[in-house]
């Protein structure tokens, strides 16, 4: 039997709307600045269920008046400060110089980070050689934070001669082994249970490397993403699992992928997984907070989720326009600021950098960016200019070309 | 297909399968839409542009990015008795779905004796042409062709577009939508480097407003001739008929416009006719619908066949990006393949 209805009153379906629209005040009201320093930083083999308070807050180590402070303000070298700025500047550079060989039709799409350089360039820092990272399409900053060789990465985007994926894969989709960069799919999420996986591997085989998994807020409701973290709660693999809110997913706010009724980090929690949230545009808080997880990862003492609390700058993708859904200036509204000149800051603060050496390392890079372009467009880009054969289209599908690839081969004629 | 003689507008393809669900979502208050950034943005392709404003966030709105979740809970919403309508933003996106569209929304009648259905629509964007690379070009249409219990339908202009989705919306059991993206701005003829015509200059490009229906299952012969009949669907249609003027064969061209419920009565006549087929799609070649429509070619009209049934596809690679004009099969290749059933004699 069941019980017959009554006076109910009608249902509604929640559908999240985030606080402003085109044409409105951009605000960020509802989102609270914990104060720098705030947070404690336990041991790396704390049980996760005594560190639930850290999915919640957001370790900040720079202040308002960039000192670094709390217990997260590592012993940081001044030189490794210093590295970690000029990371983020060339991978602003490098960005801005890709966006106009874009504009001018050298190549087909583009990618930036912007807002976001702290994230890939701060954790890449604190990883090792012969760790993996399985990124998205926005971490170029893992592989300029090495001094990874910029024209190899605009010969991909340019699938030019010297493309070393042979002009198979979208621009910015890069794949450079030796860099510790696995191959990036288009495919949102698939990913992260891959680098859960690699790094129950390195277990397995009784390695000490740590696999870097990275995924967006918006593609966290894919199911992948949840099958990675139950894997990771199962095999404890020293793996980190990255998650990069950086409040929009394209047109969506990062409500639409639950953010209004959670925080990310607080989502490994249902896992038994501990989770740690941090100011994504502060570089010396994403060092700290990486350096602890991939410590803790290496010493055997499993999986840690960051949450990358940070803000998209700019648009989507070369194929956006965010003026549409979002107001234009809302990112200077957004409270945690602007990594670069939060750094740029801090630098100063500490008597290492000056406006003068801003000016000019800003200047330097540029003409760096530039040069490295001129370089691989003498490669060819997309439409002009030499470029990988058609017939490499038929390799790497297999490990050899079988008979029927063959044979099509042949008919196209080459 | 009309109840009057219809008012028409210019439409392009967008502009078209955004009014089919303004005229679907007007008439049956159980139609919902819904995928990613479908809602106040109006979809990547501007596919839902100013339905959210019109009809409100109860009826249109974003979802997760989880396919799985939107196909999922579309079949929840249908059996319901809802005709949910979901955007897969790029055909290469839906395998997340694949589950749910193969093992459940194609089976819910079947397994439960007609109790549950899923009369749902599933659009997605498909095909290359716009140097999207390897996840943003592929055509999966034998992947739904194969699985009992789902149509798929494949519109190559405005006017089918218009009147195949609401026939889709109104279907009772599940369609999966495919939308050639290449076509939606206007009928790509495969010769890149030529600007598109604009649907606007376009006979097809006249969408009658309100609601018709173009019915699945039916084919449309858009060349007639009596040499050889070229099948065809979305992209490709153009290609084929730039093929067929390029050589000056008397080509007749159909354009399937549905695989399945797939029109083999008209396929059967024209081939019947011409005495030679040639199958054009932009799917790679193995396995592809191709493999299909020429074993029910040669079962149905091997008598009259002068040569044999001959396709032209995308190679057997994955679609690669710098390449793409190598790969994809435009009118030279297809010409050669008429060209060479004009042959064998
Ligand atoms: C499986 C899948 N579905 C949809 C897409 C289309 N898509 C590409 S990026 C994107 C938004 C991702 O947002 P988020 O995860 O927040 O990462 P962000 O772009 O903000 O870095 C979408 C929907 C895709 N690439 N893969
Ligand atoms: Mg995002």
């Amino acid at each position: 039997m069941a019980r017959e209805e009554n006076d109910y009153a009608p249902l509604k379906l929640h559908v999240p709307e985030p606080p402003v629209r085109p044409g409105d005040t951009p605000t960020f009201d509802k989102f609270v600045v914990p104060e720098a320093g705030s947070v404690r930083k336990p041991p790396i083999d704390t049980d996760f269920d005594q560190i639930r308070d850290l999915g919640f807050d957001i370790i900040r180590v720079l202040d308002d008046e960039g000192k670094a402070v709390g217990p997260w303000a590592e012993d940081i070298s001044d030189d490794q400060l210093e590295a970690g700025l000029r990371a983020m500047m060339r991978t602003r550079a490098f960005d801005e110089r890709m966006l106009k060989a874009q504009r001018q039709g050298k190549t087909s799409f583009y990618i930036q980070c912007t807002g976001e350089e702290a994230i890939a360039t701060g954790h890449q820092m604190a990883l090792a050689q012969g760790d993996m990272n399985f990124p998205t399409y926005r971490q170029q900053g893992l592989l300029i934070a090495q001094d990874w060789p910029v024209t190899k990465m605009m010969n991909q985007i340019y699938s030019n001669e010297q493309d070393e994926l042979r002009g198979r894969q979208l621009p910015v989709l890069y794949s450079f082994k030796e860099a510790g960069f696995f191959t990036v799919s288009g495919n949102l999420s698939t990913q992260y249970i891959q680098a859960v996986g690699w790094a129950m591997a390195s277990a397995i085989k009784g390695d000490t490397k740590v696999a870097s998994a990275w995924i967006g807020d918006g593609a966290t409701a894919e199911g992948d993403f949840h099958t990675a973290l139950v894997f990771a709660s199962v095999y404890k693999p020293p793996v980190i699992l990255n998650v990069v809110d950086n409040q929009w997913a394209i047109s969506s706010f990062h409500g639409i992928a639950g953010a209004e009724s959670s925080t990310f980090a607080e989502r490994a929690h249902g896992y038994g997984l501990p989770s740690l949230r941090v100011d994504g545009n502060d570089w010396v808080a994403v060092y700290a907070a990486s350096l602890w997880a991939i410590e803790r990862a290496r010493r055997g003492h499993g999986p840690t989720m960051i949450e990358w609390v940070t803000y998209r700058a700019g648009a989507h993708s070369t194929s956006d326009d965010p003026s549409k859904y979002r107001p234009k200036t809302e990112h200077e509204a957004w409270p945690l600021g602007d990594p670069i000149k939060r750094m740029k800051q801090h630098l100063i603060a500490k008597d290492l950098w000056s406006e003068e050496r801003h000016t000019q390392a800003e200047a330097q890079y540029a003409d760096e960016m530039r040069e490295a372009a001129i370089e691989a467009e003498s490669h060819g880009t997309l439409h002009d200019g030499p470029g990988p054969s058609a017939a490499e289209m038929f390799e790497q599908v297999y490990k050899d070309v079988p008979p029927h690839l063959r044979r099509q081969r042949q008919k196209m004629g080459i | 297909m009309f109840d009057d003689k219809p008012e028409t507008t210019r439409m392009n393809m967008i502009q078209a399968i955004r009014d089919a669900q303004d005229v679907m979502l007007g008439k049956d208050d159980n139609v919902v839409v819904y995928g990613q950034d479908v809602g106040y943005f109006g979809g990547v392709f501007r596919c839902t542009e100013g339905l959210q404003a019109k009809y409100g966030t109860q009826r249109v709105f974003d979802a997760p990015i989880s396919e799985s979740g939107i196909v999922g809970s579309a079949i929840g919403m249908g059996a319901y008795g809802l005709r949910p309508c979901v955007e897969v933003q790029f055909a290469d996106y839906m395998f997340p779905a694949y589950d749910q569209i193969t093992q459940e929304a194609a089976r819910l009648r079947y397994r439960s004796n007609g109790q549950f259905t899923a009369p749902l629509v599933i659009r997605m964007p498909t095909g290359g042409g716009i140097f999207g690379g390897q996840t943003h070009s592929q055509s999966p249409e034998s992947l739904f062709t194969h699985v009992s219990g789902l149509k798929t339908v494949i519109p190559s202009n405005p006017y089918d577009a218009k009147g195949l989705l609401i026939a889709s919306i109104e279907d009772d059991d599940p369609v999966i939508f495919l939308e050639p993206k290449r076509l939606y701005n206007g009928p790509f003829d495969g010769h890149h480097d030529k600007p598109v015509v604009p649907w606007s200059k376009h006979p097809k490009g006249e969408v009658p407003t309100g609601h018709y229906t173009v019915p699945l299952g039916k084919a449309d012969i858009v060349r007639e001739g009596k040499d050889v009949t070229i099948l065809a669907y979305g992209t490709m249609v153009f290609v084929a008929e730039t093929a067929a003027t390029e050589t000056g064969i008397d080509a007749e061209i159909i354009d399937l416009r549905s695989l399945l419920p797939l029109d083999i009565e008209t396929i059967v006549e024209s081939v019947r006719k011409t005495g030679r087929c040639v199958i054009v799609h932009e799917a790679t070649l193995t396995s592809g619908f191709g493999a299909e429509l020429s074993a029910q070619v040669q079962e149905e009209c091997f008598y009259h066949l002068e040569a044999p049934v001959m396709r032209v596809a995308g190679w057997d690679t994955p679609y690669p990006h710098a390449q793409e004009w190598h790969y994809f099969p435009g009118p030279a290749r297809v010409g050669e393949a008429l060209k060479s059933v004009m042959e064998a004699i």
